[in-house]
Formats: structure tokens, sequence, C-alpha cells
């Protein structure tokens, strides 16, 4: 193979920017999430799952669009967003992080809400009659032994930002240097005659990509485990 | 110290009707399986919520619920050792012996560390994650945790069945040494009569959700030992 060019080297840092930053900024609210969905007791909980796991199951086109029509240039909160803090999400890498973001939402969710249901109640229990309150046990026994399901979703939640295409197309448009990601890049060339080989490498590139990922994931998950169990 | 306890609790097809007041020193608490024993331990931790509970430690008003009162577990001090240890799989020895004495340590009192891992013989396990000890020294160590967090009262819920038949004698010494010591109150959930009948103080008894027998060691001796 040869080098990498100047562009594709463009591409992979925007693509590695657009699923870190979709994946950071979601680890929070996603843990969150997670709890309510895994401990709440709550009325509208099966509502919240339906909405969460909604981006999994509707066409990712529509999702774009639902972003453009909230956080597009006149949509309710973008045009709120840009008069009052000049900040813009549409046609901007930010808004490919967005996409990103709520399209991985649900499998990031997904896989913490396992990890924190796996945790042994009866050892959340042992902690409050030793004095921890509840935030407490959740920061020092819920937390760390749902480690191992956090980074495993923060990883797939990775690996998906990484690989969006439809919602981010739609939503941000296909702009060289500024939206196209690895994926739309690879589609973009595909278009282009001629552009097979370009095509390819870039495939194997993000091939190359998730496979690292899914490794760090698994040696991580490993160490936990030798630890606790 | 004295404990007054009232519970009405109906959950499912199960139901227990209890009122007990208990003086310092051991209690046994003893009956058979699903007789309600280990609820009333829950109930008194706070750990589990009954329709009705009226909990009084001396004149401290942890639970009354006809006037709302329900103090979480964390502001019970009452130490609390399971029938299984429940340890923290992701802390060491020491770390778990350490949990509850830092979120008191603002109380006045406690017992000093080294002392309690003395007085367990826990010194060569403090490096060791839960997974690499034995059944009884889980149970041990689950016991120094509960007795560092400054419990005014201890539960202790057959805290031998989680432990090996032959290895069940290790347990026992250990406890007597912490009562002689440090005169905690104690409730001991049992089924076996031969573990409490030369250490506890009063004896209760529950059948079915149901205060059966309450009384001194030497009256319950009349009538057992019974088998639960």
């Amino acid at each position: 193979m040869t080098e990498w060019t100047p562009a594709e080297i463009g591409i992979l840092w925007l693509s590695l920017k657009v699923a870190c930053v979709a994946v950071i900024a979601s680890a929070i609210p996603a843990v969150g999430v997670a709890w309510l969905l895994a401990r709440g007791r709550f009325w509208g909980r099966s509502w919240l799952n339906v909405l969460v796991h909604l981006p999994l199951v509707v066409p990712p086109v529509v999702t774009g669009y639902a972003l453009l029509r909230v956080f597009g240039r006149r949509g309710v909160v973008g045009a709120w967003l840009e008069q009052a803090l000049g900040f813009q999400f549409s046609f901007r890498w930010t808004g490919a992080a967005l996409a990103a973001a709520v399209m991985a939402f649900p499998l990031i969710v997904r896989a913490i809400r396992l990890g924190i249901e796996s945790v042994d109640r009866h050892v959340e229990d042992a902690a409050q009659t030793l004095g921890a309150r509840p935030a407490w046990v959740f920061a020092t026994v819920t937390l760390p032994l749902a480690l191992p399901g956090i980074v495993a979703g923060l990883v797939i939640g990775f690996a998906k930002a990484l690989g969006e295409f439809g919602a981010t197309i739609t939503f941000v448009s296909n702009i060289p240097g500024e939206t196209q990601t690895l994926a739309l890049a690879i589609y973009t060339q595909l278009e282009r005659p001629g552009g097979e080989a370009a095509a390819l490498r870039l495939a194997w590139l993000s091939v190359a990509i998730s496979v690292v990922a899914l490794l760090f994931s698994e040696l991580l998950s490993r160490s936990f485990r030798r630890q606790t169990t | 110290m004295s404990l007054f306890v009232e519970i009405r609790h109906a959950p499912g097809r199960f139901r227990l009707d209890v009122k007990l007041e208990l003086g310092a020193g051991l209690t046994a608490l003893v009956g058979p399986s699903g007789s309600g024993k280990t609820t009333v331990l829950d109930v008194v931790a706070g750990v589990v919520r009954p329709e009705h509970a009226v909990v009084r430690l001396d004149r401290d008003v942890l639970a009354d619920t006809t006037s709302g009162v329900w103090r979480p577990p964390h502001h019970r001090q009452i130490g609390y050792v399971f029938q299984e240890p429940r340890l923290f799989p992701h802390l060491t020895v020491r770390q778990n012996l350490l949990f509850g004495r830092w979120f008191r340590r603002k109380l006045p009192g406690g017992l000093p560390p080294d002392e309690v891992i003395a007085l367990l013989n826990l010194g060569g396990l403090l490096a060791r994650y839960p997974k690499r000890l034995s059944g009884g020294e889980k149970q041990r160590v689950a016991l120094g945790r509960a007795l560092l967090a400054h419990p005014k009262l201890l539960l202790l819920d057959e805290p031998l069945a989680s432990v090996d038949v032959g290895h069940r004698e290790e347990i026992l010494p250990y406890l007597d040494r912490v009562r002689a010591d440090h005169a905690i109150p104690a409730i001991y959930v049992t089924h076996a009569w031969a573990e409490v009948s030369e250490r506890a103080d009063e004896v209760v008894e529950l059948q079915n959700g149901a205060v059966a027998f309450s009384g001194s060691v030497a009256e319950a001796g009349r009538s057992a030992p019974r088998a639960w």
C-alpha cells in the first residue's frame, strides 16, 4: 500500500474527532439514563426507554431530518443557539458529532444499563448500611462494578459513531473537510467514476480502526474481570 | 440499650406481624425458614420498608410510618452482617474494612481499625481481594466492616450459613471476643440452637410471621432444644 494522502489523513482525523466528541459528550447522559432505566421506579420509564431507542429503529434519514428540524438554522433549538450563542450545528462538524451521538446513544445506554443491572443490589444495600448515602453508593460501588459495561458501551458507541452515515448526510450534508467522515468519503468515492481504489483504501482503514477499538475494549474488560471475579 | 420493633408487612402471600422489645446483650432470633426473621432485620436496618413499622433504638425513632418517619439505612448506625458476605468485590480487604469507617468519620467514638483487625485475625488478608478469601474469612471481614462503621446495634443474619460446616467453629469465638471486648448489643438470627444457647441473653422465636416465644434463654431451654 502506498502512503496515506493528506486528504485521507484529513478524513481520518475528522472522523476520529467526530466520533470521540460524540462518545465523550454522550457518556455522562448515557450513564444517567441507563441508571434511570435500570434502577428507576417512576412514571414514564417505558416512554423514556422508547425515546432512547428510537434512533435505533427509525430510518437514519428520519433521525437526520428530525435533527435538521430541531437543530438546523431554522429549527427551534438551532435558531436560538445561533442567535444567543453564535453556535451552529448545521453543515458543521459539530452537527456531524451530534448526529453520531444521537445514533450511538441507544447502543451506549443498552450496554451501560446491562452493566448496572449486573451489579448486585444486595451489595449496594450493604454499602448503605455502612453509612453511604445513595449518591455515594452509586459512585463507590455501582459505577466501578458497572465499569466493564460502561467501557463496552463507549467502545460500541465509538464504532457506531465512526460509521454513522444516514443521519449525518441528511443533517449536515457531505462537505469535504467539514462533515465528510470516513463513511461519507467512501460513499463519495464509490459515486465517482474510477474512485473504487480510493474507496477500498478508506474501507480498510475503517475496518482497522473498529478492530483496534474492539480489541482495546476486550483487553480492558479482561483486566477488570481478573480483579473482581 | 433497648430496641422496640413493631412491624406489619404483607408482601404477597406472606404476612409478618410482630412486636418486640429487646434489651442489651445478645438476642437470638430463631424460627423455621420463611418465618420472617430476615425481614425483621431488614426493617430494623432500613433496607426494607414495610407498610407499617415503628423502630426505636433507645429514644431514637428510626422509623414510625404512622407519622411518616423513615430514616434511611445510612443514617441508622446499625451494623448488618448478611447471610452472604456481600463484600465489595472491587475493593481489597483493607478498603472493605475501612469503607463504613470513612463515611462515619465525623461521628465520635468508633473502634480503632488495628484493634478490629487483630481481634478478627485479618492482618494477613488486608491486601487481598474478596474472591481470594474462604467463606469464613469473608464473613470475618464482613463482621469487621460492620464493626468499624460505628454501630449502635449489630444484626447478624445466619452469619455461618455461607460458611462450610467444618469452618463454622472458626467464626463463633471471634464473635465472642467482639462481644466480650465491646458491649455492642446484637440480634443473631439462626436455625441452630447450639450456636446461641450458651451465648444469647434473650430468645425470640418466630413462627409464620408472628412471635411464638419471647423470653430468657433459661425459659427457652425448657421448651428447647427444638429443631428449626
